[in-house]
């Protein structure tokens, strides 16, 4: 079981602090939306990503399982 | 006891009657005549084992434009506790697809019969037949049909309700649908849960399409052997098609899955004018150039290498007379317009996408490098597919009316005559910006 990024497009506001805080995989359109790298998410952004999890502030963006 | 004689496998038609558009099998009587008794007994709380193989044998994929096996939707709504309800899709909400329609108000008992299949099929004791607002005859046909047969004292074992939900594209996305019978707004709901989950008021929820419903029906009388004997090994069975457009007599006809884009035209008197290219799938769908047309056979299959797929089979031929760009144009505002409104990439990427078109249509070919990476922005980000549908649709068009393109940005010219094909519902802002 492997975790991806996963975005709540109804939540989402746009606010843009998850590109922020997870650069790594997460950067911007040009109207402030994220767009996601679904790459499987290694253990050393582990961290990374569960921040930027936590600070979303309308909580639209989750770690998904992912099987296989 | 009335016994219709089972019909030929090979031939069709199935579900139209032989009627076509204006199939009429409203009366009871005429309907038994025509497909014989139902020969499933519903037991609420006891999902119809013998039937799930027979459905599962069939192999029928939800004809709503999915084509999702029916069997594993039952397999999903199966393996979730709590007393399962199903819900039966007419929302139909494609303007240029009137299949459903057609069925609910030519053949309402067999749509009827449907829902007491998907009953049967996991235990339910209650169905809904959900349509538009403004479907009234369709809705009038059921609702005739359902008092003829309490009136007859023909007992389905289960309570049917029709309900009406909103008119609009995305109403008939299922959470959308669920969503507005729920009492909601009729958008769709984020997933998880799904409809099998939690769907009509919070029950695991079995939705089906309107033909779907029908076919189970018919598989229900005559078996998975018969059905299969006509379509694909892989796509079996017949499906119901809405041609519209240059040809002699547009209408719902019923083709196997995997007959020629050409026998169908024969079925339809052939073009009633030259044809430059057919929009395939409807507004979620695929333009296709009239020269790659040629020999082009209506399966999934024999469309995926084209990028196509058949959709709720709407399709429409376009004269070459009318512009592919206009047209495509106000599609994309339409598509525009009907976004739920819910997912940004959705309403900024629709709306900058189709305000791109209309400025194609009138000779402005400044924004095409921009429509172009709106078209990657907006697939598969958003809650539902919608925004997904409408980019396909355009991107297909940047490809097959690239000549034409190029005449209405270099030379300022559009060839079309100004006459309109694809249809827009009334109450629909057509045009974008001013
Ligand atoms: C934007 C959108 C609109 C849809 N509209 C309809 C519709 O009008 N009627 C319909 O049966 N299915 C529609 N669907 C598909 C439904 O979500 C669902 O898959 C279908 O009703 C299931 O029935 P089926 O498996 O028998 O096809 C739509 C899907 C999307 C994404
Ligand atoms: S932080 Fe949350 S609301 Fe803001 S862009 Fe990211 S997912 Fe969307
Ligand atoms: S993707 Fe568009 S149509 Fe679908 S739910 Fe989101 S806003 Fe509504």
């Amino acid at each position: 079981m492997s975790e991806q990024l996963g975005i709540d497009w109804i939540r989402c506001d746009a606010h843009g602090l998850c590109a922020e805080l997870f650069p790594e995989r997460i950067s911007l359109d040009e109207w402030g939306y994220p767009i996601i790298d679904g790459a499987e998410i290694a253990s050393e952004l582990r961290a990374h990503a569960g921040r930027a999890v936590a600070q979303c502030p309308v909580l639209a963006l989750r770690l998904v399982g992912r099987a296989g | 006891m009335t016994a219709a004689t089972r019909p030929d496998a090979t031939t069709l038609p199935r579900l139209l009657g032989g009627m076509g558009t204006e199939v009429d099998l409203r009366p009871l009587e005429r309907h038994l005549a025509h497909h014989g008794d139902l020969p499933i007994v519903v037991d609420p709380g006891r999902p119809d084992q013998a039937l799930l193989d027979e459905v599962r044998a069939s192999g029928l994929g939800g004809r709503g434009g999915a084509m999702f096996p029916a069997s594993r939707k039952v397999d999903a709504v199966l393996s979730q506790r709590g007393r399962p309800v199903v819900v039966i899709n007419g929302a139909e909400g494609e303007p240029p697809s009137r299949k459903d329609h057609v069925l609910m108000r030519g053949a309402p008992h067999l749509i009827i019969d449907g829902a007491v299949v998907c009953a049967a099929l996991v235990g339910a004791r209650e169905a809904t037949i959900a349509l538009e607002q403004s479907a009234r005859r369709e809705h009038r046909a059921l609702e005739e049909a359902l008092r003829e047969r309490a009136a007859w004292g023909h007992d389905d074992g289960i309570d049917i309700h029709l309900e009406t939900v909103p008119d609009g594209f995305v109403v008939g996305e299922e959470r959308s649908l669920i969503d507005a019978l729920n009492g909601g707004p009729g958008k769709p709901t984020h997933a998880p849960p799904r409809p099998f989950e939690k769907g009509l008021g919070g029950a695991p929820t079995h939705v089906q399409n309107a033909e779907t419903a029908a076919q189970l029906a018919l598989i229900a009388r005559h078996g998975a052997g018969w059905f299969r004997s006509l379509g694909t090994d892989q796509e079996p069975g017949s499906a119901l098609v809405t041609l519209s457009g240059a040809v002699a007599r547009p209408g719902v006809y019923e083709i196997p899955i995997g007959a020629s884009l050409h026998d169908l035209l024969v079925a339809a008197g052939g073009l009633a004018a030259p044809v430059q290219a057919y929009l395939i799938g409807g507004y979620i769908g695929t333009w296709i150039s009239a020269r790659e047309a040629e020999g082009l056979v209506l399966s999934n299959a024999a469309l995926r290498p084209l990028g196509a797929s058949l959709g709720a089979r709407a399709i429409v031929a376009l004269p070459e007379t009318a512009c592919g760009v206009a047209e495509t144009a106000r599609v994309a505002g339409y598509m525009a317009d009907q976004s739920a409104g819910q997912c940004g990439p959705c309403v900024l990427g629709l709306d900058a996408i189709a305000g791109g078109m209309e400025r194609i249509a009138h000779g402005d070919g400044s924004q095409l490098a921009d429509i172009q990476r709106w078209l990657g922005l907006v697939a598969g980000r958003g809650e539902c597919r919608h925004p997904d549908g409408a980019a396909k649709l355009v991107a297909s068009a940047l490809t097959v009316f690239e000549d034409e393109i190029a005449r209405h940005v270099h030379a300022r010219k559009c060839t079309g005559d100004g006459t309109s094909v694809l249809p827009i519902p009334r109450d629909s802002r057509t045009g974008r910006r001013a």
